[in-house]
């Protein structure tokens, strides 16, 4: 809380989203660099971490694909809860993967 | 110059290569390791698969997976053989040695402690504001 106002101060009404309409409000101030939160969210905690795979396999496309949404993007950590450290071998799995046509590019 | 390190190569053939010019590419593999020295650890055919995205005109290939244990030459007449191949639509070299190893060393690590492994960084950016959740 108290890191919240001091962060709060510089960065405009950002952090004003607590009451509700965090997104819209935040659009409409334009590019805040805080952004405004959606209000539910769950303690993520890393899918490599909790079910102990030490080595992110490319060739193991069934691991990979919760990571690659439809888009075809990388998911980020933000979103999927992945620690740095797997977040990045995820990374360079996935772009192996790429390179042999078993995860897309683009998608769509 | 001749440390054996272990590799692990993937290629694609062309769906339209028969059986036999599959196994023949696999022979050559072989022979090449043969040759210049080296250790075939493993070979696995994935069969037939579609791609994620087409290859030229190619929707599927034949996937083949090789875990060679050699040294860099080794592997760099394996590429330069596979580029000039016809059949082969793709295909990736990937040492896999240190990270095996890096793999094996955290697994081990774990059993001494039997807790979750280390680097599960506390420099998270934004568990500050968790908070938020409850209102």
């Amino acid at each position: 809380m108290a890191d919240e106002q001091r962060r709060g101060g510089g960065g405009g009404g950002g952090r004003g989203g607590r009451s509700g309409g965090a997104r819209g409000a935040n659009a409409e101030k334009g590019p805040g660099q805080q952004r405004g939160r959606s209000l539910f969210r769950r303690r993520k905690v890393c899918k490599f971490c909790s079910e102990k795979i030490d080595y992110i396999d490319y060739k193991d496309v069934r691991m990979l694909m919760p990571f690659v949404p439809d888009r075809g993007k990388i998911l980020p950590r933000r979103i999927s809860g992945v620690c740095a450290p797997h977040q990045r071998a995820l990374q360079t799995a996935i772009k192996r993967a790429r390179q042999l046509a078993l995860v897309p590019y683009v998608a769509d | 110059m001749s440390t054996t390190r272990q590799y692990e190569l993937v290629y694609i053939v062309s769906p339209d290569a028969s059986e036999q010019e599959v196994t023949d590419l696999h022979a050559q593999v072989e022979a090449q390791i043969a040759r210049i020295g080296g250790e075939l650890v493993k070979t696995e055919n994935w069969g037939r698969r579609k791609m994620a995205y087409e290859i030229g005109p190619h929707k599927e290939g034949v996937y083949v997976l090789e875990l060679i244990n050699g040294n860099g030459e080794l592997m760099k007449e394996l590429e330069r053989r596979l580029r000039v191949s016809e059949k082969i639509l793709r295909y990736l070299v990937v040492r896999v040695d240190e990270e095996l190893r890096a793999a094996e060393r955290t697994r081990s690590k774990r059993k001494v402690r039997t807790g979750p492994p280390a680097g599960e960084g506390g420099m998270g950016m934004d568990n500050d504001d968790r908070d938020e959740a409850e209102v």
